[in-house]
């Protein structure tokens, strides 16, 4: 049922996506009229979330300025900060709810689309049994709306499958922070970067997809620190680098495992600190055993030498940091490669103090505060473990539930899209999620949303997800809900609200509540603000590690932003973790854990002999549905380009600007080349915002990491040749 | 602003386009960027370069100008062409050697980079400098930029001119002043002796 209902030319006439170039009313006489308000608040476009002063007149937002004050960025904005503003008012936003009909989308009232969707969902349900719904989430919500939904999906629904986007994000660097310290948060603040001696920066393009974190770098060697990176690319900050690794795509693990055995090799470890605060390291130290710079060279690609040097560099510094990213976790062994990082960092004895430890750049726009109370498939609110019995009992206490009714873990963001595909998941309730661009294997995807016997989507614009929908919740956008959200270095803020949806667009919690209602759940949602809401997840949040109970709306407000844990009103909150010497695990110790090498699960070979491996640029965000929507983002880098080497762009005959077609054993896509000699030439990188004919994820795969079941979007095997000429899709200018 | 320089460190830029995105937001030139921006040969690196108006002390696109249409102010920020005077000649546009001002058809004026003339002037830093991420583009107190690696310099050659300028380029600490001309670098003692017509 869940087809595009109409041709593609018509629903991009009329739901776009269309680049915006100015503000409402255009550059000229309307929009110069001076703001009414300026309101404090946060940038929606990485898990930075830096601090912004949005310009509002009447009920549109018609600018921006920096807000210098915040002490994260001090008035610091990228690109995307810069013109997130233009989404407001833009023309392709959904200002009723839709519904689909035989030749399109009509528009339709709130009444009708929430009472057919409630309908349809409870028919599946009952026909299919509870778990035939399931329901996709947002890590770019607020964390209001991230733990409604998690409650909608296990209270109105009673399904156990809800996961979120924030799967295709750092959910490995998630699981080896639990697994080593007990805990999913960086324990550092950003500060603490440019107090650092050495920054090793691994696998992650620093400049393009947390553009702030650039200045912390930068100001780490204006004190003479040290800066390593590791990439398969040279990306801009490799340019400072002292010392750059070009690391082979997906050999993490070999070179941080040989980071290691050098720093045993020559006894650089604290063996008192790893005696006092840590278990397991015997083990570790054994598997490491074998893999030598010689050895560590032949996999990854890094010289011998650099390896020692990095080693060293990171062990005899006084502090040093090792910030990772997507770069790393994107892989089927995601979780070790972060695990080996922070191995390396323990065993230096860097941990819980000023300027020493380890960081995951979370990504997505509440990508921390997103996954902490509820709609990962595993967790319930102040990241407690639904499996627990006692977590179970305090989570159905705060929602007035017996226990048993909250459902056990279902599955995961690619399982569950798998589910569906196997017809195991009949209907699917999609809010601020665009799997059809952002999910590997995008084919896959496709075929998948088709046998799809109802989709429900809520979003602001008409992603191309939901245009396979049978109904189109029209939803509102960060700005115009009041909610929390919490940063990559741990730290909550306030978002403000600056607007009220326009037209008949409402706000995402109303839409939760309201189907709650018509589910015949209404009384476990009787919100009328979402200031109730986070009360109540303040209360959910209670004694669990992401404690929240203690962190209120003012109290942000007074402190600009409060790191948690902050379990009490008087508690100052905690932006460095482990100072006492303990992590979050029972036993207090920091646990070192093996790692073993496996694999990358789609291997290069004879017929596909290049390395692919995906990622952003700067001026777009994610499935790009609201970034592909800005014209000066979208001029800045139109269409996605293929990135290669000129040795191997030379192998196959293709120059600067040339059309190619990129193979994987998936399917083809062509674009055109961007011949640079920043890249290693065993690979190529493609950005991934793009929809269509375009989409890097149609060449990707669907090997899951087996414990974060984060999928393999750094590594895939593909072959290339030289096109004829442009694609069909370069013909006609968009699809 | 009293007491701020502006600076530019092509060494810290990472080609993000923030400051090209800002400049569109000005009240005084809607939709239109000043910055100049470059990827300065992306075959082979990634290194970009932003930058502004350096605001020379002897402004060359003023002394071009045959409307006397360009004037540097008592706090020294060379402002856009007068638009009743300004004949849309492009002599500016020759003459400046470092290649910042544009004719903008449809407003039939020279426009460039005012050092946010509106912001500044009202206590507030210019909008590119303050949105800048990795702070190649910085507008703070000259104690603030000491703390850095590299050191500031406003003095540039461009063969026999020397030009002093208002904006300041981080270099490399032991450099002086900036010389774009090959001559400047060789051995001999005096480029005369090498290549004067005969």
């Amino acid at each position: 049922m869940a087809k595009a209902p109409a041709s593609p030319e018509s629903l991009l006439e009329r739901f776009g996506p269309h680049p915006a170039y100015a503000p409402p009313g255009g550059w000229g006489d309307e929009s110069r009229h001076p703001a009414e308000r300026l309101v404090k608040t946060h940038c929606c476009f990485c898990g930075q979330q830096c601090g912004i002063q949005l310009k509002v007149r009447g009920n549109q937002v018609i600018g921006f300025e920096p807000w210098e004050e915040f002490p994260f960025n001090h008035g610091m904005l990228c690109p995307k900060g810069v013109k997130r503003y233009l989404q407001g008012g833009h023309p392709d936003r959904l200002l009723d709810p839709l519904l689909r009909t035989a030749s399109g989308f009509r528009a339709a009232s709130w009444d009708e689309t929430l009472e057919f969707t409630a309908k349809r969902l409870h028919e599946i349900q009952e026909q299919f049994g509870k778990d035939s719904v399931a329901v996709y989430g947002g890590a770019s919500l607020i964390s209001e709306k991230s733990y409604l939904l998690g409650k909608f999906a296990r209270v109105a629904l009673g399904t156990r499958h809800i996961d979120y986007n924030g799967r295709l994000c750092m959910v490995s660097a998630g699981t080896a922070y639990k697994l080593a310290f007990g805990v999913d948060r960086s324990p550092l603040p950003w500060s603490d970067i440019a107090s650092a001696e050495v920054v090793l920066v691994a696998g992650s393009n620093v400049a393009e997809c947390a553009p702030i974190t650039t200045d912390y770098l930068w100001r780490c060697r204006d004190r003479g620190g040290k800066l390593i990176v590791s990439d398969p690319r040279l990306t801009p900050i490799c340019r400072n680098a002292d010392l750059y690794l070009p690391v082979r795509p997906g050999t993490d693990l070999a070179l941080h495992m040989g980071l290691l055995h050098v720093v045993l090799r020559d006894r650089l470890e604290k063996e008192e600190f790893i005696r006092e605060h840590t278990s397991g390291f015997k083990q570790v130290a054994e598997s490491v055993r074998s893999w030598d710079p010689r050895t560590v060279a032949e996999k990854t690609g890094v010289p011998p030498e650099a390896i020692e040097r990095a080693a060293h560099l990171f062990a005899t510094a006084k502090r040093a940091i090792a910030l990772h990213a997507r770069g790393i976790e994107h892989q089927s062994k995601g979780v070790e490669n972060c695990l080996a990082l922070i191995n390396l960092c323990l065993a230096t004895g860097n941990i819980g103090r000023e300027g020493a430890g380890c960081a995951m750049i979370t990504g997505q726009g509440n990508g921390q505060g997103g996954r902490e109370h509820g709609q990962k498939c595993d967790q319930l609110p102040g990241q407690r473990s639904i499996s627990d019995p006692e977590a179970r009992a305090h989570t159905a206490k705060v929602w007035g539930i017996p226990p048993e009714e909250i459902p056990q873990a279902g599955y995961t963001a690619v399982e569950i899209m798998e589910a569906i595909h196997r017809g195991e998941i009949k209907g699917l309730f999609s809010c601020c999620f665009n799997p059809l661009v952002s999910l590997p294997d995008a084919v896959f995807t496709r075929e998948a949303l088709e046998k799809l016997e109802f989709l429900g989507v809520v979003d602001f614009f008409l992603s191309e997800t939901a245009q396979h929908a049978d109904v189109v919740l029209a939803g509102s956008l960060q700005e115009e809900e009041e909610g929390i959200g919490c940063t990559a270095e741990g730290r909550v803020i306030h978002i403000r609200k600056a607007v009220d949806p326009p037209g008949n667009a409402k706000g995402d919690s109303w839409i939760y509540c309201e189907l709650a209602k018509r589910l015949g759940r209404g009384r476990y949602f009787p919100y009328t603000t979402t200031r109730e809401i986070y009360d109540e997840l303040r209360e959910a949040s209670r004694g669990g590690h992401a404690d929240y109970y203690g962190i209120t709306y003012e109290k942000i407000d007074e402190r600009m932003g409060v790191f948690w844990p902050c379990p009490s009103l008087e508690h100052p909150g905690t932006p460095r973790l482990f100072e006492d010497g303990r992590s979050f695990h029972a036993d207090g110790k920091h646990h070192f854990v093996v790692t073993e090498w496996r694999e990358s699960g789609d291997p290069v070979s004879a017929e596909f002999p290049v390395y692919l491996t995906t990622g952003r640029v700067v001026s777009q965000y994610l499935s790009g549905t609201q970034t592909r929507r800005i014209g000066g983002l979208l001029d800045q880098y139109p269409d996605p380009r293929v990135e290669l080497h000129p040795r191997l762009a030379q192998q196959y005959g293709i120059g600067d600007g040339d059309w190619v077609t990129i193979t994987s054993r998936r399917a083809e896509i062509t674009l055109q080349s961007m011949v640079v000699k920043t890249i290693r030439p065993d690979t190529v990188f493609i950005p991934y915002h793009w929809p269509g004919e375009r989409s890097a994820n149609r060449l990707t795969h669907r090997t899951l990491d087996p414990r974060s079941k984060i999928p393999e979007f750094k590594v895939s095997a593909c072959r290339l040749r030289k096109a004829a000429g442009p694609p069909e899709w370069a013909a006609r200018g968009q699809d | 602003m009293f007491g701020y320089e502006f600076y530019v460190d092509p060494s810290r830029c990472i080609g993000c386009q923030s400051c090209v995105k800002a400049c569109e937001e000005c009240e005084t030139h809607r939709g239109k960027s000043m910055i100049n921006f470059d990827f300065i040969e992306r075959g082979e690196t990634t290194a970009t370069a932003a930058y502004v108006c350096w605001h020379c002390e002897v402004p060359t696109c003023a002394m071009a100008c045959p409307a006397d249409a360009i004037k540097k102010g008592e706090d020294g920020v060379v402002h856009s062409s007068l638009k009743p005077r300004c004949i849309g000649c492009s002599n500016c546009v020759l003459a400046c050697p470092f290649g910042i001002p544009k004719i903008f058809p449809e407003y039939e004026q020279m426009m460039k980079c005012d050092m946010c003339y509106d912001r500044t002037s009202v206590g507030k830093r210019p909008m590119c400098a303050t949105v800048c991420p990795s702070q190649a583009l910085a507008y703070v107190k000259p104690e603030q930029i000491a703390g850095r690696r590299e050191k500031p310099a406003n003095e540039f050659y461009f063969g026999r001119q020397r030009i002093v300028t208002q904006v300041r380029m981080m270099v490399p600490a032991e450099t002086e002043s900036i010389s774009l001309d090959v001559l400047d670098h060789i051995w001999e003692a005096s480029y005369d002796a090498v290549a004067q017509p005969r």
